[in-house]
């Protein structure tokens, strides 16, 4: 077996081992054994990377073009490091941090699945296995986050997140397909080699627009971050896992991984950027408002998305025109952030895990004054906060800098007018602002301050708990001080974001006076000025009104839906078979109209017979029969109508030389007759409902029309006979083949008895169904017994 | 002989709408049904006249069907108007 396919197997046999291990040995903690597989993972992959086996394929279902085929170049290579390597930490933290009277099993179970299904979408090349992976990291995530199922608001966040990463999965979907149909070919890199023909093609806007929205809805963008934030119902290690290191970039990768294919379009540079910068700004701020750490924390993800989005717009105009290789440095700072946020988020996460776990509460005002009981936890916050607000000498200050070094270079390309720059450049200096204020303000609020009486007796958590969180900072301190020693990593992933080399990347940390050092400087000043003066200016907050967020926006949509698709159903399902057959009625006679309003009416030739003098007597017996039908005011009269509109067809059958039809005319309208007269006597007196003129004429007015409509299709099927009747042959052959002379029982016995044995059948079934009905009769009372009679 | 025939036709038809008249005004439900009744037979009329012009005897067993249909029709009518239902449960139940 080819080791990446043995990597993305390993988390998915785990989901399957770790469950069953935990049911027979109750006394060892699961999370051990899951805590081998992202282990042995990471392991392969690295010797796959070492080894050069970077390219897998397995023939799965060729003839949909569903193969799993994997592809680990640079970029990949990065994520599944991520993955494996994060997914390793976070077991070995959720090991400590849940008890054992959680669902256990489960709890692994869905990690695992997901772990594999994240490993899955980096590494498929194939777009259907992509897609699939895609949909199983949304499934396994609902799982996750609705994992303590008991909460109201776990269901609700999980709802809310699988309804916003399935439309955008539905759209994944759309917009692959749609690759598929232009290229013909289900692997990502083939696309890449038909650039021109993708580019060319009249489908191409909408392929950008569906794979734009599912990155989009995956990764938190505005204005579809609303699921993040309600996510942090799951536990943290889950949070730390999925909505920081890992599931939420998988629309950051997928949108670097097509950026090769559309960032030869204006419009997906817009997109990418502004969106970006919107989402930048408008999570950083909202994140200052947040009361819960998770809040904070999941607001500031949001942001930390936005800011990569952006990079990857920028990086893309590299693309666009031969010249722009100062643009590389966008690419090569998006993988930069991507590694260095992966890892202070997901000591973040699993801080405020710890502070939750041994203060009782995520409150920010209930929280103060930790620094002397916590202070393992404190470096380790410490460090992470500052490297997300970007300070020296963390990782995340290189990254902010070359993110506002590359955003300053915008000027120079034709592709943004100087508005735009100007906008861009506001959002982005104002999202990094409200950054550095919710990153120092959350530090001041936690471990400064006066200690406040806490639901539990505080103390320094275990150091079991502390590894993992100590682990990602001590990675975050190496790439800060030596950021160098990424430099093949990300030129490696860069290149293949560009699909063309990179070189020469150097980060460092003293880049001379420039406009970025000096933004940096500005909003440290600012930053901290006004944390200072944080009570004097919250006030702000309180502009937005309730009822204009997002999260209402999606609330009353859902609601909407509820209720109108309530609304319809009880109109129309429940309105009674009239209005039904008003439906029905009303959809003939349009698609009559609309058919002769297209074609007209065209009569054709009528080859008529002459009409005979009884025929007039015997059309104006049924006629003056059936207006009396309409207007008989008791149902006798109206059954005796009936049947004499019966016994008058009977009579046509006789004029039209038609015995057999005349004779069973003749009998089953006597039966009919006596069945209506045997009901007669169980039925209600004849009730004319909802006699208001507007009624009558309206039932008027679609009987006429519908009678109407039926007429003219009689009349134009007549004029046009295209192909000479069959009955020649029946005549010819009855005797000679069949050895019968009354030809309409030699057709319905012989030349087409099949008609006849299934309408045999039908009367068999009227009779046990009516024999049934009759007898089967269930009590009012008890349900469960059967009555005699 | 066609002629004959097609008078005849003619004057039954006409009685046929004679008793419609009596069948649709008929004011009580007696009425309705000895005109429904002689319907019958005159459609019996109509069909033998009918045999005679088109010259075949294809349609003996309708005029038959007719009679027995109509003497049926008629019982049933009458005993409905009768009891109020036509086929009644030999044993009573309750």
């Amino acid at each position: 077996m080819h080791l990446l396919q043995l990597a993305v197997l390993l988390p998915f046999l785990g989901a399957v081992i770790v469950p069953i291990i935990y049911s027979y040995l109750k006394r060892l903690h699961p999370g051990y054994i899951a805590l081998l597989f992202p282990m042995s993972a990471a392991l392969i992959l690295i010797s796959a990377k070492l080894t050069g086996q970077t390219v897998s394929s397995f023939n799965w279902m060729p003839r949909v073009g569903l193969n799993l085929d994997f592809n680990l170049d640079g970029f990949s290579f990065l994520f599944t490091m991520l993955i494996t390597v994060i997914g390793t930490l976070v077991v070995f933290y959720s090991i400590h941090y849940l008890g054992r009277k959680e669902a256990l099993g489960h709890f692994y179970c869905y990690l695992m699945l997901f772990m594999g299904a994240m490993l899955g979408v980096v590494l498929s090349d194939n777009v259907l296995a992509l897609y699939m992976f895609w949909e199983l990291t949304s499934i396994s995530s609902f799982l996750l986050i609705a994992f303590w199922n008991q909460k109201e608001k776990s269901i609700q966040g999980a709802l809310k997140s699988m309804l916003i990463t399935v439309f955008g999965g539905l759209m994944l979907l759309g917009g692959l397909m749609s690759l598929v149909a232009i290229t013909h070919t289900f692997s990502i890199r083939e696309m890449f080699t038909m650039r021109e023909t993708i580019a060319a093609s009249p489908m191409f806007t909408v392929a950008l627009c569906c794979i734009l929205l599912a990155a989009f809805t995956k990764s938190a963008q505005f204005p579809f971050h609303i699921w993040l934030p309600d996510a942090m119902e799951a536990p943290t290690p889950v949070s730390a896992y999925l909505h920081s290191a890992t599931m939420v970039k998988a629309g950051i990768y997928l949108v670097a991984r097509f950026t090769p294919i559309f960032a030869v379009s204006s419009l997906w540079i817009y997109a990418v950027t502004f969106a970006g910068a919107v989402t930048l700004f408008w999570a950083s701020f909202n994140a200052v408002k947040q009361r819960d750490l998770k809040g904070v924390l999941a607001y500031s993800t949001v942001s930390q998305l936005g800011l990569m989005m952006t990079l990857l717009g920028v990086g893309g105009i590299s693309l666009h025109f031969q010249h722009d290789e100062i643009f590389y440095l966008s690419i090569a700072a998006c993988v930069f952030h991507i590694f260095n946020h992966a890892s202070f988020k997901g000591a973040l996460f699993m801080v405020v895990g710890i502070i939750d776990h041994e203060t009782g509460t995520r409150d920010l005002r209930k929280l103060s004054g930790l620094l002397q009981v916590m202070p393992i936890t404190f470096t380790a916050a410490v460090i992470g906060a500052l490297s997300m607000a970007g300070l020296p000498p963390f990782n995340g200050f290189l990254s902010k800098e070359m993110f506002l070094t590359s955003m300053f270079d915008t000027r120079y390309t034709d592709l943004f007018n100087p508005l735009m720059v100007f906008v861009l450049l506001a959002l982005i200096i104002i999202g990094s602002l409200f950054t550095f204020i919710y990153s120092v303000k959350m530090i001041k609020d936690v471990f400064f301050g006066e200690r406040r009486d806490l639901p539990k007796e505080v103390h320094e958590a275990p150091i079991m708990m502390l590894l993992s969180p100590l682990v990602l900072v001590t990675i975050v301190v190496i790439t800060g001080l030596m950021p160098n020693i990424l430099t093949p990593i990300i030129e490696s992933a860069s290149h293949a974001i560009l699909n063309k080399p990179v070189e020469h990347i150097h980060i460092a940390h003293w880049h001379g006076f420039n406009p970025a050092l000096l933004t940096t400087l500005v909003i440290i000043l600012l930053g901290s000025a006004m944390v200072y003066f944080y009570s004097k200016w919250k006030r702000i907050y309180q502009l937005q009104p309730e009822h204009v967020t997002f999260n209402h926006l999606y609330q009353a949509a859902l609601k909407k839906t509820e209720t109108s698709t309530y609304y319809l159903n009880h109109k129309v399902i429940k309105s009674g078979s009239r209005f039904h057959v008003i439906l029905i009625f009303c959809t003939l006679i349009i698609l009559t109209a609309v058919t002769f309003v297209l074609q007209p009416i065209d009569f054709g030739k009528w080859q008529l017979a002459d009409i005979r003098i009884y025929e007039m007597f015997l059309v104006a017996i049924i006629l003056i029969a059936t207006v009396m039908i309409l207007k008989a005011k008791s149902r006798i009269f109206s059954i005796i109508m009936l049947s004499t509109i019966g016994y008058s067809i009977g009579l046509f059958f006789v004029f039209f030389n038609a015995p057999d039809l005349a004779l069973t005319q003749l009998t089953i309208e006597t039966i009919s007759t006596a069945l209506f007269l045997m009901c007669f006597y169980h039925l209600p007196k004849l009730k004319l409902y909802g006699e208001t003129a507007r009624f009558k004429l309206s039932n008027a007015l679609i009987a006429i029309m519908t009678g109407l409509a039926v007429t003219v299709i009689g009349l134009v099927s007549y004029g046009h006979r295209f192909y000479p009747s069959i009955n020649e042959y029946y005549i010819k052959h009855v005797y000679d083949l069949a050895a019968g002379k009354n030809m309409v029982n030699v057709i319905l016995v012989d030349f087409r008895g099949f008609d006849t044995l299934f309408e045999s059948t039908v009367l068999g079934i009227a009779g046990i169904g009516i024999y049934t009905l009759i007898k089967l009769r269930y009590r009012k009372d008890d349900s469960h017994e059967q009555t005699e009679k | 002989m066609n002629y004959i025939a097609a008078i005849g036709l003619v004057i039954v038809s006409v009685s046929i709408l004679g008793f419609l008249y009596r069948a649709i005004k008929g004011p009580s439900m007696a009425d309705r049904v000895v005109a429904l009744d002689a319907i019958g037979i005159a459609l019996m009329a109509v069909v033998a006249l009918f045999s005679i012009i088109l010259n075949t005897q294809y349609y003996i067993s309708i005029i038959m069907l007719l009679a027995v249909l109509s003497f049926l029709g008629t019982v049933s009518f009458a005993k409905f108007m009768d009891k109020g239902e036509i086929i009644e449960y030999e044993r009573d139940d309750s």
